[in-house]
């Protein structure tokens, strides 16, 4: 007789075996619906591989496994797909997962399947493939893929195979009868098995000694096998792997490992011989034997169900009574867990379709307060404190629980079943697992959102200290040009900066603005022989002189403003440069409005050779006004006059932009320009007059005649008009409104230099916020402004 | 000298205290220096039990900024993403009386959620995601990346067409688990005795 | 109707907490039997009187902390406090005393701390020391067992008399001190000596004294063979007693602590081994820190009888030891399967 160890603890629970073992095994039938879950096994749920309305057959897959950790589904009997959707399924939660539903046919048509003649003559791993396909998953509860298991690494050997045949929980009687009567098969599973694994030591099968039926059928059945069928004394719960591993070879499963870390593989005898079926005869796992007890079942019975069948359809085999019940269990009464719904299905994992009455399995009465008696350390198999576990289970000290080896719990119910004060021990610790995985993941998350915070962090302060170093530099290159600008003699000074000017220009006028053209021509003239120009040409270069002398003037106000924020010691130096461009400036319009005076009243010659259509046109306007005077016909009138008044307008509009910007920069030419543009208005509202009592008079004398060719002419007026006008009157809050802007952008800009000297640490950081301030100043006095007009 | 000491207890108590005090100041001093601590652990420590959701209901811009007001003496209970989970753990770190929540209730684990239909995709919402878990591009439809989303909830304000929502986090298969029984030897005198489902 | 919806397991064993109860209360009968037998009517008055008032305590307590009452009264752990203090106190015993006692036992020791399942302190010993430091002549007057005097037992309408304090001075002629307090008090005579000169001190523990004990050892084996608790404290009690009693056992001089089997049979030894030590809301949790908790009482016990200031002292080693019994668990916890005991323990806090 070979040594049994026993194993800490443990209960008797009263069996209830008897009920079930009167009758024997009966095939269940064929329900009209079988409801397939993806997920019937530990791991990643299967995924379909067939469609809504195809007709399956017999055994064919239906869902293939996901994985290494996954196992496939069949489809348990011939029929139709009817629908692949969420079902509730045999879970403690109630809850629904995807389900492949079957409408039978009743053919119970198999598909093609080949068993292996000579399963010796196959490798282990074609036999672990065909195991895989098979879709055989632990049957004993857990449901974990047996061809997982069996995928024993060669550097770990295996010693010792066994082969659970225990059924330590009360009621459950599906192994029992397998053993009475399909002795055979599980010995011919075990030898396949025994094949796989090579246990170099021995192959046990280990049965509690409640079952002497079944231990005598299997001893039978294993003689001259060299397979020892291992009896050991009924208690719960010896059935649980590393219970009974410990029970038949005294070693430990190291906590968190796997038995094949102690050299051993432990498989269900009813997972045996769904092996032995898919190695013999290619049948993959579509049934199973469930045990359906319980008082208020009529008759309790193992049937042999397939995988699918709703447990409704069972209950109404054994006549259940539905009055009497208050809780389904699928399970055992210790480890099972209860159904609200009928209509889940068998799976690979239901050995046990439990219905108790009211009085056989009570609905639990109300906790008392724990009065720490011990009894549930004493029943423990693992040795745990249960007691301690509960108080830090209530109070959340999750590390205390994990340094009381919570997570060794194999959740058997030894300690809720003997505890005086029907505390559902059990129970807390499934919540205080599920709390501390969840803490643990919630940390993880944590970290993960604080690193990705911190990337963030880094990340936009990195864009800020390039924006900021781009900054830097730009000032920095300003700066340079400054100090060069203020290093170098007046003169090439000034060079220097009309240079850049040219340069921009330059740029600008790239895409054939044919003012800046004419500029350059003009210029060009004037640097060839000022001496002889015409006085067209003269005006036309005193024009271009005057408009790039305002250029001029623009740009180097705008450099000294820009010195001036920045408190540039070149400051000095370009508000010289403002004034001499200032009076140069003036001196050109004096020049200007002198010529233009001493040659309006005779301005004959035509417009030369000039290749400006606009200039072209004032000429040829000028020249028509000249020449004819009062002999000109009413139409040539009509035409002059259009043109002076678009010439004028257009004058204005120069006028006005000038003014504005004189304004922005607070010039102290403003007064001088608002009187340009009085000036330009005034004679542009007299030519406009002129011009409108002319076409008055023509439409008096010769309606009929102008009206075709009037149209057009007075609808360009008209838009003209309304241009100038929309113009005028928006110019006053418009032009403050522009100034705003301006000012904006430069507290914006400075309020930028600022921030970045005080960062810095730079000391003109006082001087900066004095202009800041000064700008400030200046934006209320602009709103102000605003505000009245 | 010694004589002088001897005889004059009071000055010999006073030496020998100065003394003392020289001593034990000398050897504080050195340790200060020897074993100086770089940075601030402990606002490192309860930085690692603040949820980092960093949605600021604290009223600090982020987890750190709390864990270092706590470490400076804030109140411990003002992280309504970490409930009195945190509240405990940070009055056990700390070694303070644990307080109750300072906030109506605690905030339900919830991830946000983008009505893609009406989204503008105007990037405000990614512009406040303090752990970068918006996806998009300006004038193209946002989304919310779940498994990085803290449930912050500060991408439900910039929005300009109000398309976020916050949808608590649903109990799946996976996730699901037995809650812990309500403790019934609390039992009250209202409840009957004996029969509790 | 819908079906529960329940965690398992779904089967539960025969034991509860009432029935534990139960189970100790009838376990008290063989040693209050003999003490009715030796002492008189006295300890029945006691226990019945403490067991009104521990009762009325209780529901007291629950209705103020608004439990409800039937639930908790159910659970019979008062009645067990109440029995223990009961026998615990001299027979015959002031009415106002075993209130007293009972009160501080339930209110102060039990309800205040949460009540059952929550109390840090046995509160039959609480009360009892208790009473003991403030009450001590009261305390120590305890009646001459039967044979010892002349005179009749107390018999029962007298020993309520005597309880609710009619004609107490007569009780006082009937009073002799304790065996632990005669020999307690001894400086001068050899053991062999005192045993003829005390009456009092019968065969080897003193007349009574030894029955008592024997009666409550039988209870404690019926409770062991009940599996109500496990052999590990009182054994361990008791074996610890006996061996320090044999070490310094002279063989019968003045200055003797006295034998093994009068320690081990005089005063409270099997009360204490067996229904004080065995309180599990107080004790270590698990059996090698029972071992250790019952180990250390028995020395506490007989330190403290032999070179302490007082006769017994059950009730202070039970106290002193359960303050020790969290720092015992701490340090006891069983290996768990799958560990090596090193790494659990190096893995703890």
């Amino acid at each position: 007789m070979r040594k049994i160890w026993d194993i800490h603890g443990g209960i008797h629970p009263a069996e209830n075996k008897h009920q079930s073992l009167l009758k024997p095994i009966e095939n269940a039938g064929i329900p009209a619906q079988l409801i397939l879950p993806l997920a019937q096994h530990i791991g990643a749920p299967a995924s379909p591989i067939v469609n809504v309305g195809e007709r399956v057959l017999k055994g064919q897959m239906i869902a293939e496994a996901k994985g290494f950790v996954s196992a496939p589904v069949h489809a348990p009997t011939s029929g139709t797909i009817a629908a692949i959707e969420s079902r509730v399924i045999p879970h403690p939660s109630g809850m629904s997962a995807n389900c492949i539903v079957i409408d039978t046919d009743g053919k119970d048509e198999w598909i093609d399947h080949h068993g292996v003649e000579d399963y010796s003559a196959l490798s282990k791993l074609d036999l672990v493939d065909r195991i895989r396909q098979a879709g055989i998953a632990g049957m004993g509860g857990a449901g974990f893929p047996a061809a997982v298991k069996l995928s024993t690494r060669d550097d770990k050997p295996i010693e010792t195979l066994i082969l659970n045949g225990t059924e330590c929980e009360p009621y459950i009687t599906a192994d029992d009868i397998l053993m009475r009567e399909r002795a055979a098969e599980i010995i011919a599973g075990a030898e396949i098995l025994r094949h796989i694994i090579k246990p170099n030591k021995e192959t046990l099968i280990g049965v509690e000694d409640n079952k002497p039926e079944g231990i005598a059928a299997l001893k039978k059945a294993a003689e001259g096998t060299g397979i020892e069928i291992v009896v050991f004394p009924t208690k719960y719960p010896s059935g649980g792997e590393k219970q009974l591993i410990q029970i038949l070879t005294g070693k430990e499963v190291p906590s968190g490992g796997l038995p094949s870390d102690v050299g051993i593989v432990c498989q269900n005898i009813g997972t045996a011989t769904a092996i032995y079926r898919a190695i013999q005869f290619g049948e993959p796992l579509i049934s199973r034997i469930t045990t359906v007890t319980g008082e208020a079942c009529g008759q309790a019975q193992n049937y042999e169900v397939l995988l699918g069948t709703p447990v409704q359809y069972l209950l109404d085999k054994s006549g259940f009574d539905k009055e009497n019940c208050i809780r389904l269990i699928m399970g055992g009464p210790m480890m099972g867990y209860t159904l609200q719904d009928t209509a889940v299905p068998v799976v690979k994992t239901s050995n046990c379709i439990l219905a108790p009455t009211v009085a056989e399995l009570p609905p639990p009465p109300p906790a008392q307060a724990c009065i720490r008696c011990g009894m549930c350390a004493e029943a423990c198999p693992v040795s745990l404190l249960p007691q301690q576990m509960y108080w830090f289970s209530r109070a959340q000290e999750h590390e205390k629980l994990e340094n009381h080896q919570l997570f060794d719990c194999i959740e058997c119910g030894a300690c809720s079943y003997v505890c005086p004060s029907n505390i559902t021990l059990v129970q807390y610790y499934r919540a205080s697992k599920a709390e501390i995985r969840q803490a643990q993941q919630d940390k993880i998350k944590a970290e993960r959102s604080k690193e990705r915070f911190e990337a963030r962090t880094a990340r936009l302060e990195q864009e800020e200290a390039e924006k900021e170093a781009k900054r830097a530099a730009r000032m920095a290159a300003a700066k340079a040009k400054a100090a060069a600008a203020a290093n170098a003699p007046e003169a090439s000074k000034a060079d220097i900066i009309q240079a850049a000017l040219e340069r921009s220009k330059a740029k600008k006028a790239e895409p054939a603005d044919p003012a800046q053209a004419a500029i350059a021509r003009a210029q060009a003239k004037r640097d060839g022989g000022a001496e002889e120009e015409s006085p067209q040409e003269k005006t036309e270069r005193l024009q271009k002189l005057l408009a790039s002398a305002e250029k001029r003037l623009v740009a180097a106000k705008e450099k000294l403003a820009l010195a001036q924020e920045q408190q540039s010691d070149n400051a000095d130096a370009f508000a010289t440069a403002v004034s001499k461009t200032e009076e140069k400036l003036s001196a050109i319009q004096k020049e200007l409005s002198e010529h233009q005076a001493s040659q309006a009243p005779a301005k004959t010659e035509p417009a030369g050779e000039s290749t400006d259509p606009a200039q072209a046109a004032i000429a040829r306007a000028l020249a028509k006004r000249a020449g004819a005077g009062a002999d000109e016909s009413a139409e040539d009138k009509t035409t002059r006059l259009q043109n002076v008044v678009a010439t004028t307008e257009k004058r204005l509009a120069a006028a006005q932009q000038k003014l504005a910007l004189a304004q922005e920069q607070n010039d102290a030419n403003v007064g001088a320009f608002a009187t340009g543009v009085e000036k330009t208005q005034a004679k542009l509202d007299a030519v406009k007059k002129e011009l409108a009592d002319h076409q008055a008079t023509l439409g008096e004398n010769a309606a009929a005649e102008q009206a075709t060719s009037d149209d057009p002419v007075q609808a360009a007026i008209e838009r003209a008009k309304a241009a100038r006008e929309a113009q005028a009157n928006m110019s006053e809050a418009d032009k403050i409104k522009q100034t705003l802007e301006s000012l904006e952008n430069r507290i914006a800009k400075s309020k930028e230099k600022l921030e970045a000297a005080r960062a810095a640490g730079d000391d003109k950081a006082e001087i900066l916020a004095d202009s800041l301030a000064k700008l400030e100043d200046k934006l209320a006095t602009a709103q102000q402004q605003l505000s009245q007009t | 000298m010694i004589e002088l000491i001897a005889q004059n207890p009071f000055l010999a108590s006073l030496l020998a205290l100065v003394g003392l005090g020289l001593v034990f100041g000398a050897l504080l001093g050195f340790a200060a220096v020897k074993f100086k601590t770089e940075g601030d652990p402990i606002a490192d420590q309860i930085e690692s039990l603040l949820p980092q959701t960093q949605c600021g209901q604290c009223g600090y811009p982020g987890c750190r900024p709390y864990a270092q007001a706590i470490a400076d003496g804030d109140d411990i209970n003002k992280c309504p993403p970490g409930g009195e989970a945190t509240i405990a753990a940070l009055a056990d770190l700390l070694g303070v009386e644990a307080k109750p929540l300072d906030a109506a209730e605690e905030a339900v684990p919830s991830v946000a959620f983008i009505r893609e239909a009406e989204c503008i995709g105007c990037t405000k919402c990614i512009q406040a995601c303090p752990v970068d878990a918006i996806l998009g591009s300006a004038k193209h439809m946002h989304t919310v990346i779940a498994s990085e989303c803290t449930g912050c909830d500060l991408c439900v304000e910039p929005c300009p067409v109000d398309c976020i929502e916050m949808r608590p986090i649903e109990t799946s298969l996976q996730t699901w688990h037995w809650e812990k029984p309500k403790p019934v030897e609390d039992l009250i005198a209202s409840d009957r005795s004996g029969a509790t489902a | 109707m819908g079906f529960l919806k329940v965690s398992s397991p779904h089967a539960h064993g025969p034991m509860s907490t009432a029935r534990v109860m139960r189970l100790v209360l009838l376990a008290t009968i063989p040693g209050l039997f003999s003490l009715t037998w030796f002492f008189g009517f006295g300890t029945l008055v006691n226990v019945l009187w403490a067991s009104i008032t521990a009762l009325a305590f209780e529901a007291l307590a629950l209705k103020l902390r608004k439990r409800p009452i039937a639930f908790y009264l159910n659970d019979y752990s008062a009645l067990v406090t109440a029995f223990l203090l009961g026998i615990a106190l001299p027979p015959g015993s002031p009415f106002w005393l075993i209130m007293i006692g009972t009160g501080f036992a339930i209110l102060i020791c039990k309800q205040l701390y949460g009540g059952m399942g929550y109390n840090p302190f046995n509160p039959a010993m609480a009360a009892y020391v208790m009473l003991l430091i403030s009450f001590p002549v009261q305390m120590t007057t305890w009646l001459a067992p039967q044979g010892s005097f002349a005179g009749d037992l107390l018999g029962p309408i007298d020993a309520l008399r005597y309880c609710f304090g009619f004609g107490r001075e007569s009780i006082d002629a009937i009073t002799m001190a304790t065996p632990l307090d005669v020999l307690k008090q001894n400086n001068s005579l050899l053991i062999e000596d005192l045993w003829q000169e005390s009456a009092q001190l019968g065969h080897f523990a003193g007349i009574g004294w030894e029955w008592a004990n024997i009666g409550f050892l039988l209870g404690g084996l019926y409770l062991l063979y009940r599996r109500v608790f496990t052999w590990h404290a009182p054994i361990s009690m008791l074996a610890s007693l006996t061996l320090l009693s044999v070490l310094f056992y002279d063989g019968g001089s003045s200055a003797s602590g006295g034998s093994p089997l009068f320690h081990l049979l005089s005063g409270g030894t099997m009360l204490g081994a067996f229904f004080i030590v065995t309180d599990p809301v107080t004790s270590a949790v698990s059996n090698r820190g029972r071992l250790i908790y019952g180990a250390l009482i028995g020395i506490l016990v007989y330190i403290i009888r032999v070179w302490g200031n007082y006769p017994d002292a059950v009730a202070f080693s039970v106290l002193l030891m359960n303050f020790a019994a969290p720092f015992i668990d701490h340090y006891t916890q069983p290996r768990t399967y799958g560990h090596k005991l090193k790494d659990q323990q190096g893995g703890k806090s």
